[in-house]
């Protein structure tokens, strides 16, 4: 059994003064994922490098999941620990791991040997040479191939001697909580929970929005939301979620606007209100969904409608992806099945046969005339009676 | 006011029955197959609930198989028949109206290489015996039909049909699906040549989970679930005896004072299709006379969604199903509306109401109220 994960990251290693920051941000979010795992885990930095050591029994795998959840980890790499008590029983160490991870021992490898520790009696290379030998020895059918090697095996020499052969990979990005707060549109479709797991991945904190239509939309059109935040959580962590009622505000624009211009007039009116809460709670932007084209509402003269509402920036990670490869990533971050759940979204319930797609922002801002009587009071009713969930990943 | 509308979704359990559960949950909780005295009480509870039920439909005890509801029962009996009776043909003949528990069973026995006949429906959604006519054949083995359909409320001619079947086609096995009218019609299997009738438990203030198949005697038929032999080996797995005997309670009470309930029903019922009616742009599909049952009501509404009427109604406490919605919440266009030929642009715009021996008429003027005011409020707002 493995006796610690050594934790690899990229990026947070270049940033200067502020690393230790990133790196104690790291270290926290670990510690708050295993939580979620039986076990007693350590997690320790030493020496720019982070150590999930373990004590007792664990399962492996619900490690790995757990890990491979936290951003800013790039690669996960079970370690073996073994005190120094001499050159022997290390080999030994190697053999018993590689007869246990590999029971086809055809596979060519190469010895990595690096001493953090520089008055061991051999050098690297003496080590590398060493024990390849007698990996040859034990196993015959393996051989050694030091330019593509399909086994590295990484023997390093600290206070302790750490041996580990595979690396996991972990989502990349940088730890939760090191670049301030976005609000998040959440819907209930496959687009939006991609788009705020990506922006979390920056590290950013999220926060969400989400605007329901009784009795167009249902009950458990809004539960289907929390349940995308709270997947959406289990990588970017608690996620505050307002709830808007926009029904009011959907009818009003309903019964005084151009049905064609319905969806952009709407979509106006939510950047707004999620700007609002965006603003009270300190998130630096707002994060949406869209992708150029995919929709009527989603073209750039829509975009360049919708956006001149917002103070705030609007992020759009989704920007140039294909659907399919949005879907690609909601299925891995298991936000999918839930997105494709067949309930309505206010976006669609009034939404017209032929929609403009290249909507004139003058034409919509005189459109939006029409609304003057009585917006502004929908609009604090809608704020006022929002309701909040907070939403935990599980 | 609360005002549950969606019988024929599922009741709320009787009183009598959920106590008779919960004694044989917590005190006599004997697996029926063991040989101890509790086993022999749990037994007896199974036996005392078949008596029940078959006393209902005037069959044997013997004839009643237990199984998870009505699901499993029209399951067991289609694919049972259909693979007990292969070798004497392979044509089976059901309606393009059943309920996915018979439609999809039917389909499985389409992918297995049997030829499937779907019989048509009139616009109130009634079989007719000169279209089973046209279409049975030397090597049919197999008619599947249902009693009451749970969308529309169509009382089938199921009397007409099965004794038609016995004088002619005797070897031909006829399954009827009594979910929707198991407690709303007396139903005599051996008067109308039924062999086979599916029920379920929680339709009739029964628990959920429970239901049986009636098997006339000397049908053969398959079993699907293989295991103990429970149950002479048709349905194998120990006997959920709480659930049993609930539903032995539960068929017992609905068919007391069983003429003046129905009445009952189908005095609301009038009231309800008068009433309902009279808002512009409503109809009620299916008949309003008594060849449709007494306790389903669909109502189409012009210019309203089926989903935002049902939310809005819900608001109100009031709890009715979209179209055929009883099992699934994909809104997918029901086969029985499209059947009855149902114009395209009321597929959608169609609720069932359901009622029960507990509804009120106070209830049902309450609900009316509402429907009068959210009506033409949300036939303002359409979709374009």
């Amino acid at each position: 059994m493995y006796q610690a994960f050594l934790i690899k990251y990229a990026e947070i290693a270049i940033k200067g003064k502020n690393r230790y920051l990133f790196e104690d941000a790291l270290v926290k979010n670990i510690n708050i994922n295993l939580k979620q795992v039986d076990g007693n885990f350590n997690v320790r930095k030493e020496n720019g490098r982070v150590y999930v050591e373990t004590e007792g029994d664990y399962d492996f795998d619900e490690v790995v999941e757990a890990l491979s959840r936290v951003f800013g980890i790039v690669g996960i790499c079970p370690v073996i620990m073994i005190e120094d008590t001499g050159f022997d029983d290390m080999a030994k160490a190697v053999i018993d791991h590689i007869n246990e991870a590999y029971p086809d021992k055809h596979f060519t490898f190469k010895v990595d040997a690096r001493r953090a520790r520089k008055n061991y009696p051999m050098t690297s290379m003496e080590i590398n040479a060493a024990i390849g030998e007698r990996i040859l020895e034990a196993f015959p059918e393996t051989k050694v191939d030091v330019h593509h090697p399909q086994v590295m095996i990484h023997i390093e020499v600290r206070p302790l001697i750490n041996i580990y052969s595979t690396e996991i990979p972990g989502p990349g990005g940088m730890p939760t909580g090191t670049a301030g707060k976005g609000m998040l549109l959440l819907s209930g479709g496959i687009d939006s929970p991609v788009a705020g797991y990506m922006v979390a991945k920056r590290g950013v904190s999220l926060e969400a929005t989400y605007f329901h239509a009784p009795p167009y939309t249902s009950e458990r059109a809004k539960q289907k939301v929390v349940d995308l935040a709270k997947k959406v959580a289990r990588y970017a962590g608690p996620i505050k979620l307002n709830i808007v009622n926009f029904t009011d505000i959907q009818l009003y624009i309903y019964e005084k606007c151009p049905h064609e211009e319905l969806t952009i007039i709407m979509r106006r009116y939510m950047m707004k209100i999620a700007e609002h809460f965006a603003k009270e709670d300190g998130c630096l932007g707002l994060i949406t969904g869209e992708s150029i084209g995919q929709v009527a509402s989603q073209t750039m003269q829509s975009l360049l409608a919708t956006n001149e509402v917002c103070e705030l920036p609007v992020y759009r990670p989704l920007i140039a992806f294909d659907k399919n490869d949005i879907v690609a990533v909601s299925e891995k971050i298991d936000t999918y099945e839930t997105s494709i759940l067949p309930y309505e979204d206010c976006c669609t319930i009034f939404v017209a046969k032929h929609p403009v797609t290249k909507p004139n922002l003058e034409r919509i801002k005189k459109s939006e005339l029409a609304l003057n009587e009585k917006i502004d009071a929908l609009f604090e009713e809608a704020i006022a009676s929002t309701e909040v969930v907070i939403c935990k990943g599980e | 006011m609360e005002c549950y509308l969606d019988n024929s979704a599922t009741t709320k359990c009787s009183q009598a029955a959920t106590e008779k559960m919960v004694e044989l949950l917590t005190k006599e909780f004997g697996n029926p197959s063991s040989m101890h005295e509790m086993g022999m009480i749990a037994e007896n509870e199974v036996k005392a609930a078949a008596e029940k039920i078959a006393s209902t439909l005037k069959v044997q005890p013997k004839e009643i198989y237990f199984t998870s509801g009505g699901t499993e029962s029209n399951n067991l009996a289609i694919l049972g028949v259909a693979d007990a009776a292969k070798r004497r043909g392979m044509h089976v003949i059901t309606s393009m109206i059943e309920h996915p528990s018979v439609a999809n069973p039917f389909h499985v026995l389409e992918e297995r290489g049997y030829e499937v006949t779907y019989l048509p429906v009139d616009e109130q959604g009634h079989i007719t015996l000169s279209d089973l006519q046209n279409v049975i054949r030397d090597d049919t083995i197999l008619v599947s039909l249902m009693y009451i359909n749970n969308e529309i409320g169509a009382i089938e001619p199921i009397s007409e049909i099965g004794n038609w079947l016995k004088a002619n086609y005797p070897e031909v096995v006829f399954h009827v699906d009594a979910i929707q009218a198991y407690g709303k019609i007396l139903i005599r299997p051996k008067k109308e040549g039924i062999d086979l009738l599916s029920v379920s438990g929680h339709k009739i203030h029964g628990p959920k989970g429970s239901g049986f198949l009636y098997i006339r005697d000397k049908i053969k038929i398959h079993p699907i679930i293989f295991g103990g032999g429970q149950q002479k080996g048709m349905r194998s797995g120990t006997e959920n005896v709480p659930a049993i005997a609930g539903l032995g309670v539960a068929a017992q009470e609905i068919y007391e004072q069983f003429d003046e309930k129905i009445a009952h029903l189908y005095e609301l019922r009038d009231y309800f299709i008068s009433e309902v009616s009279k808002i512009d742009g409503v109809r009620v599909n299916g008949a309003a006379d008594h060849s449709n049952a007494p306790h389903i009501v669909s109502v189409s509404t012009k210019g309203v969604r089926a989903e935002v009427l049902l939310h809005a109604l819900e608001d109100k406490h009031i709890y009715v199903s979209a179209g055929s919605a009883c099992s699934s919440n994909k809104p997918a266009v029901s086969a029985t509306l499209k059947a009855i030929g149902l114009p395209n642009d009321l597929l959608d715009a169609t609720v069932r109401f359901s009622f029960s021996v507990h509804t009120t008429k106070e209830e049902l003027d309450y609900a009316l109220s509402q429907m009068n005011q959210l009506i033409p409020m949300l036939q303002k707002y359409t979709r374009h």
